[in-house]
C-alpha cells in the first residue's frame, strides 16, 4: 500500500511537493525577488515532472546505435527545453521589471510598494 | 499559396518583429508603416483563407512535413478561421491607431514598442492556428510576455507593479496549462489535438484520474488567462494602467483568445460528449455556467463603483467575459453561439470604447467620468463612436451587442433545465450595463460644457475608432451574414 | 390579401431622413422647420394613402431583411397598425407647427436636438404601428426610448436629469422584462409574426408557463403605458417642454405601450387562447385599480401638467380595459379611446404649453379667470375636459359608450361602475378649473391675450377635431371604421 502510493510514484511526490513549495512562495512572500524564485521552482518542478514521465526502465539516451533496443522518450526532453527557454524569458522580464519597481519605488517589498501607491 | 496560409500568418508579423529593430536603425518613423504593411498583409491572408475555408473545408499544414501526430500540425478550422480573421482586423485598426498615441505617451520608443507589438499578434495569432498543444503553450507565452512588457511602459509607475501582478498570476495560469498538457501526454502519448482527442476516451477508461486532472488544471488555467471571476484580479489594475492602444488590443483580443482556447480545449480536445459523460463527476458546464453568471453580476457592479473610465470599462470586461463563458457553460448549440458571437462583438464594441478613451486622453487627458462634462462638444465624433458602443454594450437593437445577448437568453430558455435562470442574469446585467454607462453618456452630450471649441482627435485616431463603430452597427444589422457562419463554427463543435 | 408595397418603409424612412436634414440644416432654422413641417405633411399623405386598401380588408406588407432565420424586420399594415400610424403621423403635423410657435417664442436652447429626435420619435412610433413581428416591434420600441430621452431631459436641469435618469430605469427594466417575454415566446412557438388568431397555441407549452408570459409582457409594454405600479415616470417626465409631452407623454410613448398590450392580446396570444386561459378578467380587475387611484391622484395635484399626467395614466388603461374585455364593443371602444384619448388629450396639454407661454403660470391654483385671458385656448380646453369627462357630443363619450357596452357584452357590470366612478373624478378634477377660469376674477390685468397662432391654431383644430369624431356618421369616420375592423379581424 504505501510502496504503491509512494514509493513507485516517487518522482510524482517529489515533483508536486516542489510545485506546491513554489505556489506557496509565489502567492505568500512579499518579497518581489522571493516571489520570483518561487515562480522558478514552480517551473523547474513541472520540468522534472516531464522529463520522469519520459524514463523508461532501463531505457538508454534517446541517441540512435545499433545494439541498443530500448531508448528513454526524447520528446518530453525536447520540449523541456523549449519550457526553460519560456522559464528563462518569463524570469528576464520579471527582473527587469523588479529593477524597474525598485528604480521608481526604492523598494521591492510589496507592502511597501502598496503603501506609497 | 493557400495551403501555406496558416503558417504564413504567423511567420509574417514574426518576421516583421525581427524587421522592425532594423527598419529602426534607418528610421525611426518607418517602423509604424512596416506594422501596417505587415498587418494590411495578414490581413488579406486571413481573408482569403475565410474564403477557400468555405469552398474547400479545413485547412492542415504539416511544419516542416512532419506529419502529425510526430509533427507540429498547423490547423484552420471554422471556429480558427474566425478568430485570425477577427484578429488579424482588429489588431489593424489598432496598429493605424497606435501611430500619434504611441508617439505621445511612448516618446523615442516606438522601435521596441512594435517590436513586441508585433511579437503579441505573432503569439495570438499562433494560437488560433496551431493544431498542437505543446505550441498552443509556447505561443501563449509568447502572447503573454509581450503582454506583461506592453502593460509595464504605460505612463504611471503603478503599471510596473500591474504588469508584474499580471506576470506572477499569469504564470502560474501558464504552469496550470503546462501541467494540464503533461497529464494529457502521460495517458494519450499525444500533443496533437485531435489525436489526443481520439485517443482520449481509452485513455480515461484506464486512467480516469489524471484525465479529470488535466481537464481541471486546463480550466483553471484558463479561467485565470481569460480573467473569470473570481480569477479577474489582474485585469483591472493591468487594463487601467497600460498605455492606450495596449488596453484596446488586450481588452479586444487577449481574453477572447483565452476564450477560444477554452472553446478548443473543451470542445476539440477533450469534447462535448465526454464532457458530458463525466458530468455526475465534474459538472464543469454547471460549474462553468454559474461561475459566468457571477463573473456578469460582479463585474457590473464592481463597473458601476468606478470613477476611473479605463478601470470600468476593465470591469465591464469581466463582466462580459461572463457571457463568454456562460455561452459556453449553457451546452447547448444556441448558448454557444450566443458566446462565440460575443466574441466577435464584444472584441468590436469593447475595442472601440477603449480607442474613443485612448483618443480623450491623448486630446484632453481626462480619465474621471465626473469630467468628461460637455466633452461631446469638444469631440463629438469619437464621443459618437463611444456612445454607440455604449449603447450596443447595454444591447439596444439593432447594434450588435443585442444579438449576442439574444442568443445567450434563447439558449438559457432552451436548455429547460434550472439553466433558465440566467435569461434572468443576461437581462438585469444589461440594465447594470446601462447603469454605468448611461452616467458618461448624459454628462458628455448633456448639460453645459466648458468647452466652446470643438477638438477632435487626430484623423489616425478617429477613423480606426469610427470604423469599430460603424463595425458595432453593421454587425448588428447584418447579423444574418455572420450568424450562418457562426451556426457553422458551432456545428463543428458539438 | 396581402399586398407588397414599399410604402410602410417609406413612411417609416421620411421621418428618419427628416432627421439627418434638420441636423445638416442646423445653422438656418427657417428650413430646419420648413423639413420638419414638409417630412410630417409626406409622412400622413404617405399613411393616408394606405387606408382605403386596408379597409377593403387587404393588409399592406413589406420585408426588409431578414434578421435571423424566421425571424424578419417585416411591416405589415392591417387596420389596428394603421389606425395607430394615421393618428400618431397626423398630430405629428399639428405638435410640429405648436413646437415651432412655443419653442421659439420661449427662445429654447438646442433646438436642432429637440426637433431631430423629435423626428426619430416619430420614426419609431410609425415603426411600431407597421411592425409585422414582435422583434421589429421591439427594435422600434428601444428606438423610441433612446429618441425621447433627449427631449425628456431637454431642459438640462437638475430636476430634468433627474427625470431622464428615472424615466430609463423604468423603460429600460420595461423593456429588458419584454425582451424576455418575446425570446421566451420565440422559443415556444418558433415564430415571431402577428397573427389574426395569434401565433400561440395551448399546445406548445403547459397552461402556466402561457400565463407566465402573458404576465411577462403586459408589464414589459405595461411601464410605458403606465400602468400602475410602474406609472411614476410619467408624471416626473414632465419636466420635458410641453409639446413633447403633449404629443410624446399622451400619443406616442404610451400609446407605444398599449398598442403592444392590444397586439399581444389579439395578435399574439389570440382571442380564444385568451379566453382559455382566462386571462382577460384578470387584466381588466387590474387596470380598473389603475383606472380609479390614478383619477384619485390627479384630484390632489396642483401643476396642471401633473394633473393632465395623472389624467393620462387613468384613461390609458380604459383601453387596456376595453381590450382584456374581450368583446366586440370593449375591443372597439378601447381602440377608439386611443384616438379620441389621443386628442383630447394633446389638446389639453396644447392649451396647458398656451397658457405657460403667455402668463408663464403652471399652477392650477394660479390660473384663476384666465379664461378670460384666453377664451380660445379656454374654450378649446372645456370641450376636451367635457369629453374626457365623457359627455356629448365630444369623442370620450362615444369611446366610454362602447367601453360600457362591453363590459355589459362581457358580463361584467362591475366596469361600468369602474367606469361610472371614473367619470365623477374626472368631474371633480376638470370641472374645478374650468369654473375658476371663466367664473373667478383674474389677479393681474385680465386683458385678451392669446397665444401666437402657431400655438392657438393645432389646438383649435385638435378641439374641433374631438367633437367631429363624436358626432361624423361612421361611414364618414374612417377611425371607425378601422376600429371595427379589427374585431371582424381576430375572430
Amino acid at each position: 500500500m504505501l510502496e504503491d502510493l509512494i514509493l513507485a510514484k516517487y518522482n510524482y511526490w517529489i515533483s508536486a511537493v516542489l510545485m506546491l513549495i513554489g505556489f506557496y512562495a509565489m502567492m505568500s512572500k512579499k518579497n518581489f525577488i522571493k516571489k520570483i524564485i518561487g515562480m522558478n521552482i514552480f517551473q523547474t518542478a513541472i520540468i522534472l515532472f516531464y522529463i520522469s514521465i519520459a524514463d523508461v526502465k532501463d531505457g538508454a539516451a534517446p541517441i540512435l546505435v545499433d545494439d541498443v533496443l530500448v531508448y528513454v522518450n526524447p520528446l518530453p526532453q525536447v520540449l523541456m527545453l523549449t519550457a526553460i527557454v519560456v522559464g528563462v524569458s518569463t524570469t528576464a522580464v520579471a527582473l527587469s521589471l523588479i529593477m524597474k519597481i525598485y528604480q521608481e519605488y526604492q523598494t521591492i517589498e510589496e507592502d511597501e510598494v502598496l503603501e506609497v501607491r | 499559396m493557400i495551403q501555406h496560409s496558416p503558417v504564413l500568418v504567423v511567420i509574417i508579423p514574426l518576421v516583421t518583429a525581427f524587421l522592425i529593430p532594423l527598419m529602426g536603425l534607418l528610421r525611426k518613423k518607418y517602423c509604424i508603416y512596416l506594422s501596417v504593411l505587415s498587418m494590411l498583409s495578414i490581413f488579406v491572408i486571413a481573408a482569403s483563407i475565410v474564403t477557400s475555408l468555405v469552398s474547400s473545408g479545413t485547412i492542415h499544414y504539416y511544419l516542416g512535413g512532419w506529419e502529425p501526430p510526430w509533427g507540429i500540425e498547423y490547423v484552420i478550422d471554422p471556429l480558427s478561421s474566425f478568430m485570425v480573421i477577427l484578429i488579424t482586423f482588429i489588431s489593424l485598426i489598432i496598429v493605424v491607431y497606435s501611430r500619434r498615441s504611441v508617439e505621445k505617451e511612448l516618446p523615442n520608443n516606438e522601435v521596441a514598442f512594435y517590436t513586441l507589438f508585433m511579437l503579441l499578434i505573432t503569439g495570438l495569432l499562433g494560437i488560433v492556428v496551431t493544431g498542437d498543444l505543446f505550441n498552443l503553450y509556447v505561443f501563449l507565452e509568447i502572447a503573454s510576455l509581450t503582454a506583461y512588457a506592453l502593460i509595464a511602459v504605460g505612463e504611471k509607475r503603478d503599471a510596473l507593479v500591474a504588469s508584474f501582478n499580471y506576470l506572477i498570476i499569469g504564470t502560474i495560469a501558464a504552469c496550470f496549462i503546462l501541467l494540464g498538457i503533461g497529464f494529457l501526454y502521460m495517458v494519450t502519448g499525444s500533443l496533437n489535438m485531435a489525436d489526443v482527442s481520439t485517443r482520449l476516451p481509452e485513455a480515461y477508461g484506464q486512467y480516469p484520474k489524471v484525465v479529470l486532472a488535466a481537464l481541471a488544471f486546463f480550466v483553471v488555467g484558463l479561467s485565470i488567462k481569460v480573467a473569470l471571476f473570481p480569477l479577474h484580479l489582474w485585469l483591472p489594475n493591468a487594463y487601467t494602467h497600460a498605455p492606450s492602444t495596449v488596453s484596446a488590443l488586450l481588452a479586444a483580443l487577449m481574453t477572447k483568445v483565452g476564450a477560444y482556447v477554452m472553446i478548443r480545449i473543451i470542445f476539440t480536445v477533450f469534447g462535448f460528449s465526454f464532457i458530458t459523460q463525466i458530468t455526475d463527476i465534474a459538472p464543469l458546464m454547471d460549474i462553468l455556467s454559474i461561475v459566468g453568471a457571477l463573473a456578469i453580476i460582479v463585474g457590473a457592479v464592481f463597473a458601476i463603483s468606478q470613477t476611473d473610465i479605463k478601470r470600468m470599462l476593465a470591469y465591464s470586461s469581466v463582466s462580459q467575459i461572463g457571457y463568454i463563458v456562460l455561452g459556453i457553460g449553457l451546452s447547448n448549440p444556441i448558448g454557444l453561439t450566443g458566446g462565440i458571437l460575443h466574441i466577435l462583438h464584444h472584441a468590436f464594441m469593447k475595442g472601440c470604447l477603449f480607442l474613443a478613451v485612448g483618443a480623450i486622453i491623448y486630446r484632453t487627458g481626462i480619465r474621471d467620468i465626473f469630467d468628461f462634462q460637455g466633452i461631446g462638444r469638444k469631440m463629438p465624433y469619437t464621443m459618437l463612436a463611444f456612445s454607440i458602443a455604449a449603447l450596443s454594450m447595454v444591447g439596444i437593437p439593432p447594434l450588435c451587442g443585442f444579438f449576442s445577448k439574444w442568443f445567450l437568453v434563447l439558449g438559457a430558455i432552451e436548455s429547460k433545465s434550472w439553466k433558465v435562470f440566467f435569461s434572468l442574469v443576461i437581462l438585469s446585467s444589461s440594465l447594470l450595463n446601462a447603469g454605468y454607462f448611461f452616467r458618461i453618456l448624459e454628462r458628455t452630450w448633456f448639460g453645459e460644457s466648458p468647452y466652446s471649441q470643438r477638438d477632435e482627435a487626430p484623423i489616425s485616431m478617429l477613423l480606426p475608432t469610427l470604423t469599430l463603430a460603424a463595425g458595432c452597427i453593421l454587425l448588428g444589422v447584418l447579423i444574418f451574414v455572420s450568424h450562418p457562419f457562426i451556426v457553422s463554427i458551432v456545428d463543428t463543435l458539438f | 390579401m396581402e399586398i407588397t408595397s414599399i410604402e410602410p418603409l417609406l413612411a417609416v424612412l421620411v421621418s428618419l431622413i427628416c432627421a439627418f436634414l434638420v441636423v445638416l440644416s442646423r445653422k438656418r432654422r427657417d428650413i430646419r422647420e420648413s423639413w420638419t413641417i414638409l417630412a410630417s405633411v409626406v409622412q400622413f399623405l404617405i399613411i393616408v394613402s394606405m387606408v382605403p386598401t386596408v379597409l377593403e380588408g387587404d393588409t399592406i406588407s413589406f420585408e426588409v431583411i431578414s434578421i435571423l432565420p424566421g425571424i424578419p424586420l417585416k411591416f405589415r399594415v392591417d387596420a389596428f397598425g394603421l389606425f395607430f400610424g394615421v393618428l400618431a403621423s397626423f398630430l405629428w403635423i399639428l405638435t410640429s407647427i405648436y413646437s415651432i410657435g412655443y419653442i421659439r417664442s420661449l427662445q429654447e436652447h438646442s433646438q436642432t436636438r429637440y426637433f431631430a429626435s423629435f423626428a426619430v420619435s416619430l420614426s419609431s412610433t410609425i415603426g411600431i404601428a407597421f411592425s409585422a413581428n414582435l422583434i421589429t416591434l421591439f427594435i422600434f420600441y428601444e428606438m423610441l426610448t433612446f429618441s425621447v430621452y433627449p427631449l425628456v431631459i431637454h431642459k438640462e436641469t437638475l430636476r430634468a436629469r433627474r427625470a431622464g435618469v428615472k424615466y430609463l430605469v423604468y423603460i429600460l427594466s420595461g423593456g429588458v422584462v419584454l425582451l424576455l417575454a418575446i425570446i421566451l415566446a420565440y422559443s415556444l412557438a418558433g415564430t415571431l409574426d402577428f397573427s389574426d388568431r395569434g401565433f400561440l397555441a395551448l399546445e406548445q407549452a403547459p397552461k402556466e408557463m402561457l400565463q407566465i408570459l402573458f404576465v411577462l409582457f403586459v408589464v414589459g409594454f405595461g411601464v410605458k403605458s403606465a400602468i400602475m405600479p410602474f406609472h411614476s415616470w410619467l408624471p416626473t417626465a414632465m419636466v420635458a417642454p410641453t409639446p413633447v409631452s403633449a404629443l410624446l407623454h399622451a400619443v406616442a410613448v404610451v400609446k407605444a405601450g398599449i398598442f403592444g398590450i392590444v397586439r399581444v392580446i389579439y395578435f399574439v396570444f389570440g382571442l380564444d387562447l385568451m379566453s382559455e386561459l382566462g386571462l382577460g378578467t384578470p387584466l381588466a380587475y387590474f387596470v380598473s385599480f389603475t383606472i380609479i387611484v390614478a383619477s384619485m391622484f390627479a384630484l390632489t395635484q396642483d401643476n396642471l401638467k401633473m394633473r393632465l399626467a395623472y389624467s393620462t395614466i387613468s384613461q390609458l388603461s380604459y383601453i387596456i380595459l376595453g381590450a382584456a374585455l374581450l368583446t366586440p364593443s370593449g375591443l372597439l371602444g378601447g381602440v377608439l379611446h386611443i384616438a379620441h384619448h389621443a386628442f383630447m388629450k394633446i389638446t389639453l396639454f396644447f392649451c396647458a404649453g398656451a397658457i405657460y407661454v403667455v402668463t408663464h403660470k403652471e399652477k392650477v391654483s394660479e390660473m384663476n379667470g384666465i379664461g378670460k385671458e384666453m377664451p380660445l385656448t379656454m374654450a378649446a380646453f372645456s370641450i376636451c375636459a367635457i369629453g374626457l369627462i365623457g359627455i356629448p357630443p365630444v369623442a370620450g363619450f362615444l369611446s366610454k359608450w362602447y367601453l360600457s357596452l362591453g363590459s355589459m357584452e362581457a358580463d361584467k357590470v362591475f366596469f361600468v361602475f369602474v367606469l361610472l366612478l371614473s367619470s365623477l373624478l374626472n368631474a371633480a378634477y376638470f370641472l374645478p378649473i374650468i369654473f375658476n377660469a371663466f367664473f373667478k376674477e383674474p389677479y393681474g390685468l385680465g386683458g385678451r391675450r392669446e397665444a401666437p397662432s402657431f400655438i392657438l391654431i393645432p389646438l383649435i383644430i385638435t378641439a374641433i377635431v374631438s367633437i367631429i369624431l363624436c358626432i361624423a356618421p361612421e361611414e364618414f369616420n374612417p377611425f371607425f371604421q378601422m376600429a371595427e375592423l379589427i374585431w371582424n379581424s381576430v375572430v
